[in-house]
């Protein structure tokens, strides 16, 4: 049961750490203000209004006003897998596999922390009244989309400027930082506030606003508590799902200077209280997009808390960052789209917060940005649109269903992958986005059970891409050791009698490769233990066991 | 690569669509055998099988690969299989105040505006409000007179964003009510903005009985009708109050939008 905070009860939560610090003169006459100080007035404070380019976190928010005794938060980092050394991917992954399947208390932890996911999925599919039709129609709209990506993305961008919103292209990663970067400069910007946006993680963008001076706060609370870890996220749709609240409580403490709790509702408090003035003093919003709508010029944007809706409200840019294959082409899609999303995703008949924005402000409306940009990322999504056995791996929404059932997913973790897309469906299109040859092995990482793609509902065939993907290395760039491997036991296993002899050298050599571990086989044997081979074949056990006469062995009827 | 210098980005990216298009991809993979029936068979394929009149056509206009493509309309069909929105108007509030409740949506139903009135007035004194925030329409005005605490009025002409931070709740109207999911669509043009629904701590959404509406694709063919040709530049399904679940997966309501959402249901 929740026990949630009765609502006006912030206004008696003054922040003891502003009040220590004479912070709360701003608002000392409206009472029900939360004590909490704004970063410009601060920032002015203490580097001084107009000063040249600024020093590496001084603009935007301030990690130091908050606590005096306060730590200053990691600086984004770049993946470290990956994007330096692709060459160590393999090895990496191999590595800290190993590393994180040891730690059965951590496994445990993730596998109970998606016990609930489980039960809440299995309800919301039960509340359809055909899931797999349902998928099948899911599946045909993004199919249709992107399979006229050609016609509906021009239509979409035609409508997305006629609504009053501004379009940028970008070729690669490069280009779309730059271009973001372009507009907070142009902008101004003092400060940056973002919603969850895994595009923006695909293209580093924190690392590159930090290193213009620009502070970013990520508003999404898995995903702040992930930049205070100074880590990516683990799981693109529950970023710090591996994260105790024991571990989130001390980070509060050394970063926000909060006392140590145990409750996960007073942690999601603090981050509440903490937030709320930031989404007001913030300059710029950015934000994903889940789908753009090319019918309408619309871009839809599914979440849970809340963040996004201010993120794209209060500040007086919004900047979103999109991929191109998110397009759908009716509004109506998105009554299909949208509770899959949620249902697939989170085990909710609808996420609380589905928005569908077109452009900024209207003449006569409130309050909104009054300017609102989108940047449309290619990044490689067309090497998967040149595939057509593929192609439907641009359909995915992004739900996270795939990682959320897969075996190997809950044994590795999500950091193993090195990856910004984890799991099954990060398997298959990260080596289109960063190179076959060096993220191959992922497609290697598989039960081949099959239910990623029972999970997906846009119907991707994702357990078969896998296997495409193998296919496809062995054929680029085939390995010369297997190949003869292949072939060696291909000769043996057409010829009875050899594959006999084979067998019988095999056993009586098994003992011996136990003691000897071969390089060949020392990865295998690592995490494997020789069993005693049986002292007779199996087809010599088959015949013992056949009391016909007509089972004859098969070199006999050969 | 080299034709693509001197071609702008938009050039460059439209160009690589185009050429990877090119060849035709299959349908879906474990797409039902009947569901191939109800949207059509194959791009290219000569001649549709649409059990049900157009529920799917061939694009009049070939793409770049010269191939007639696949046009469906997946929330037509879709709809006999997705979540159930009620027949009729007593199935839908039924159903409505059934999903509500599982959200922990609070739901006051009332037979008149002079009720809705007292409605709010008891709210605002029983949780002690000091400050609402309102936008003016026809269903938020007449309650706010007797409000026991001060109001503050969102309005395009001096929109004060700190004034609407230190409010306790934001009282708004709505589009649709959807059965279906127990979602509210709020919208910039008819609920006040983008911040009244989502800044202050309490959410009260006010609506008429009539407003509501079976499915998610109603509600959205609702406000398209109403808002011809000048889509407002927000609408929004609010399905429950604000949550999350980042720590350890465990459900806590109020991330960082409203912890309460109110409905008064007038009628």
């Amino acid at each position: 049961m929740v026990n949630h905070t009765p609502c006006g009860q912030h206004r008696s939560t003054h922040s003891p750490l502003a009040q220590s610090r004479g912070l709360a003169a701003r608002h000392s006459t409206q009472p029900n203000t939360p004590v909490l100080p704004s970063w410009t007035e601060e920032i002015h404070a203490v580097i001084g209004p107009g000063v040249g380019r600024p020093q590496k976190l001084a603009i935007g928010y301030d990690w130091n006003m908050i606590a005096s005794d306060a730590a200053s938060p990691p600086e984004s980092q770049p993946r470290p897998s990956g994007a330096d050394s692709p060459r160590f991917a393999k090895k990496k992954f191999l590595h800290d596999a190993t590393e994180h399947v040891r730690d059965t208390g951590h496994r445990e932890f993730v596998r109970k922390a998606l016990g609930g996911y489980y039960t809440n999925r299995d309800l919301q599919k039960a509340r359809f009244r055909d899931w797999e039709h349902a998928r099948d129609a899911a599946s045909l709209a993004k199919w249709s989309a992107v399979n006229r990506l050609d016609e509906l993305l021009p239509r979409f961008v035609d409508n997305f400027e006629a609504n009053g919103g501004q379009v940028h292209w970008a070729r690669d990663a490069e280009e779309a930082r730059t271009i973001v970067l372009g507009l907070v400069r142009a902008a101004q910007a003092k400060a940056v506030i973002k919603s969850k946006c895994m595009t923006s993680e695909e293209i580093h963008l924190n690392a590159a606003l930090e290193d213009e001076g620009y502070g970013v706060v990520e508003s999404d609370l898995g995903e702040f508590i992930q930049q205070l870890r100074g880590e990516p996220p683990y799981h693109f749709v529950f970023p710090c799902m591996h994260v105790r609240r024991d571990e989130i409580s001390d980070l509060f403490g050394k970063y926000l200077g909060t006392p140590p709790t145990d409750s996960p509702e007073e942690l999601t408090m603090i981050a509440r209280r903490h937030m709320r003035r930031l989404y007001v003093d913030a300059d710029i919003g950015i934000t994903g997009a889940n789908f753009l709508v090319a019918e309408t010029g619309q871009i839809s944007i599914t979440e849970n808390e809340g963040n996004a809706r201010l993120t794209a409200a209060l500040p007086r840019m919004h900047i979103a960052i999109s991929g191109i294959e998110k397009v759908v082409e009716h509004l109506d899609d998105l009554a299909v789209l949208l509770p899959m999303l949620a249902t697939a995703g989170a085990g909710q008949p609808l996420t609380c917060y589905n928005t569908l924005y077109a452009g900024p402000r209207r003449p006569g409306e409130a309050d909104g940005p009054e300017e609102m940009h989108l940047v449309l990322l290619d990044n490689s999504r067309t090497a998967i649109l040149a595939d057509p056995e593929q192609r439907d791996s641009l359909h995915c929404i992004r739900c996270g269903a795939c990682l959320n059932v897969c075996p190997i997913f809950k044994n590795v973790g999500g950091f193993t992958y090195g990856t910004t897309y984890q799991g099954p469906i990060g398997s298959v299109i990260t080596p289109h986005l960063r190179g076959l040859s060096d993220w191959n092995h992922l497609s290697g990482a598989s039960s081949l059970c099959g239910a990623c793609t029972d999970a997906c509902p846009v119907r991707i065939d994702i357990a078969h891409h896998l296997l495409h993907n193998r296919r496809n290395a062995a054929r680029t760039a085939p390995n010369a050791l297997e190949k003869i491997g292949h072939r060696l036991f291909a000769m043996v296993a057409s010829r009875p009698w050899l594959f006999g002899l084979g067998g019988a050298v095999f056993r009586s050599m098994l003992p011996l490769l136990k003691v000897l571990r071969p390089p060949l086989l020392r990865d295998w044997l690592a995490s494997r233990d020789l069993q005693a081979a049986p002292r007779q074949s199996f087809r010599r056990q088959w015949e013992h066991h056949q009391p016909d006469e007509q089972t004859r062995p098969l070199e006999g009827r050969a | 690569m080299s034709t693509t210098t001197g071609m702008s980005a938009r050039e460059v990216i439209m160009a690589r669509i185009k050429e990877a298009l090119r060849v035709p991809a299959p349908l879906p993979h474990g797409l039902a055998e009947d569901s191939r029936a109800q949207f059509g068979p194959r791009p290219g394929a000569a001649a549709l099988t649409t059990s049900g009149g157009a529920r799917a056509t061939i694009s009049t206009t070939p793409a770049s690969s010269g191939l007639p493509t696949l046009t469906v309309l997946p929330e037509e069909v879709a709809r006999p299989w997705l979540p159930d929105g009620g027949e009729t108007p007593a199935e839908q509030l039924q159903l409505l105040v059934e999903n509500l409740g599982k959200l922990r949506a609070i739901v006051h139903q009332v037979l008149d505006l002079t009720a809705a009135s007292d409605c709010l007035f008891t709210l605002a004194r029983e949780r002690d409000w000091h400050r609402v925030a309102w936008h003016p329409h026809p269903l938020v005005e007449p309650l706010l007179a007797g409000v026991p605490c001060a109001t503050y009025r969102v309005d395009a002409a001096d929109f004060d964003k700190d004034a609407l931070e230190s409010c306790d709740a934001g009282i708004t109207s709505c589009e649709a009510l959807v059965a279906q999911t127990g979602s509210m669509l709020v919208s910039s043009a008819t609920s006040g903005g983008r911040a009244l629904s989502i800044l202050p701590h309490v959410h009260v959404v006010v609506a008429t009985v009539d407003q509501i509406v079976a499915t998610l694709a109603d509600a959205l063919h609702a406000a398209k009708a109403r808002h011809e040709g000048h889509l407002p530049s927000m609408l929004s399904f609010i399905t429950g109050p604000s949550r999350t679940g980042d720590i350890e997966r465990i459900l806590v309501l109020g991330a960082h939008g409203p912890k309460e959402l109110i409905l008064i249901l007038v009628g």
